[in-house]
């Protein structure tokens, strides 16, 4: 067993240019270099990715998952939101 | 809501400003550009194409941040409940567009406060339209189906655009819009149906903004030589007045439904070209407004810098209270 376990990273990698880093998993590294060589070893071994982030898993802050249904809850009845709460009428076209 | 800031000069491209940039570097850009690749924050730009996105990034966010004022006007007259909260949450969408595009610009290097300050000198941009005041409630209709109907006019293509976090930003921003529109045409439809002095009020209202919806295109192709540019870069993918005249084919016929008639005595259908022929913009009025002279910039810019001015007890509460708890821990 090590003294210290080396700390968690999360790993986000954009696939191709164009599209927004998603999150694929996480390695552990002993500091941030280490974690971008891990992360390009163990997610992008088959081309999957051109960019890597990877970021400190204890900097990311979460949401609640028991508080989700009161974290969230401002937005439930806000239906005038989206654009079907409105009708067209017949004859309208292109809006 | 939407930007014309593609269509203002570089300043710092005229000056002459010597940057190291290799034809080999310029040309292996445009490579990327040519083969539909998108461009991403870390990515080698030349330096004007960097400062064309900032300037139109920045200048879009700032109009999304005073587009809420015109329709603010209207949130504590709306006339029904209904109607406020609709339109409290399009007033909220707009701050949140402005957010998106704010934290894009940012990946090009440009700092939040930087940008911020431009706009509350008076030194950025926004966009003419929201120069207009507001004055009966139909304005708030006429606002979501032609403002709002322009910018998506504008936007669509935007989501191709060559810099990702832009185009990304832009996906986001369209499907939002939509409601925005609808709820603008939802108004005046049920104004449609209403008496005379609500059909008269309407009429009123779509006369002044007609010509100026127009106008957020942005200058003829003709008079916008330097949008050549942004068209090779692919940050504009359709001209001023192809996407002026699709909003136009678009919008004449919604007119028709809702009784109005359109302000222009040189409208009519083609029937060749199946295109709405129009008059003459009056660009004197648009370059007035552009140059800080239209009937509201005072206004908007003044109530802007006072918001922003009471605002800041709530940024350094919020500072102070971080900066204890990080002391308490750290004790």
């Amino acid at each position: 067993m090590s003294k210290q376990e080396w700390p968690l990273y999360e790993v986000f990698i954009r696939s191709r240019a164009g599209l927004s880093h998603r999150h694929a998993g996480s390695v552990h590294a002993a500091d941030d270099q280490m974690a971008l060589d891990n992360a390009r070893d163990t997610y992008t071994r088959r081309s999957e990715g051109i960019s890597i982030w990877v970021v400190p898993s204890a900097r990311i802050v979460a949401s609640d998952p028991a508080e989700t249904a009161a974290f969230f809850d401002p937005a439930e009845d806000k239906i005038y939101r989206h654009p079907t709460f409105y009708e067209v009428p017949d004859g309208v076209d292109n809006l | 809501m939407y930007t014309q800031g593609l269509d203002q000069k570089d300043k710092h491209a005229a000056s002459g400003q010597a940057i190291a940039e290799s034809a080999e570097q310029l040309a292996a850009f445009q490579e990327r550009i040519d083969a539909e690749e998108k461009i991403e924050a870390k990515d080698w730009m030349p330096e004007a194409y960097r400062r064309t996105l900032i300037r139109q990034i920045s200048q879009h966010a700032h109009s999304e941040i005073i587009g809420m004022q015109p329709e603010g006007n209207w949130l504590t007259r709306a006339p029904s409940l209904k109607r406020k909260v609709i339109l409290l949450a399009k007033i909220q969408d707009e701050a949140g567009h402005g957010l998106y595009l704010y934290a894009a610009a940012e990946t090009l290097g440009v700092s939040r406060d930087q940008m911020v300050g431009d706009l509350l000198s008076g030194k950025a941009k926004y966009s003419s339209i929201f120069n207009y005041p507001t004055l009966t409630w139909a304005d708030i209709g006429a606002i979501g189906w032609l403002v709002d109907g322009a910018a998506i006019m504008n936007q669509i293509p935007l989501c191709r655009c060559s810099f990702g976090p832009y185009a990304r930003a832009m996906v986001r921003v369209c499907k939002e819009e939509s409601f925005h529109q609808r709820q603008g045409f939802d108004i005046l439809v049920t104004l449609s149906r209403g008496n005379d002095a609500q059909k008269a009020m309407m009429q009123d209202a779509f006369d002044r903004w007609w010509w100026p919806s127009l106008m957020m295109f942005g200058p003829s192709d003709t008079d916008s030589k330097h949008s050549a540019q942004s068209m090779a870069w692919k940050i504009k993918r359709i001209s001023n007045d192809e996407l002026r005249q699709k909003f136009v084919d678009a919008t004449v016929p919604q007119a028709e439904f809702l009784g109005l008639k359109v302000p222009d005595e040189d409208l009519r259908l083609n029937a060749k070209t199946g295109h709405y022929e129009f008059g003459e913009i009056d660009w004197q009025e648009f370059l007035d407004v552009i140059a800080g002279n239209g009937p509201c910039n005072k206004q908007r810019l003044a109530k802007r810098q006072k918001a922003h001015a009471d605002g800041a007890w709530v940024r350094e509460a919020a500072q102070a209270y971080a900066s204890k708890q990080a002391a308490r821990a750290a004790a």
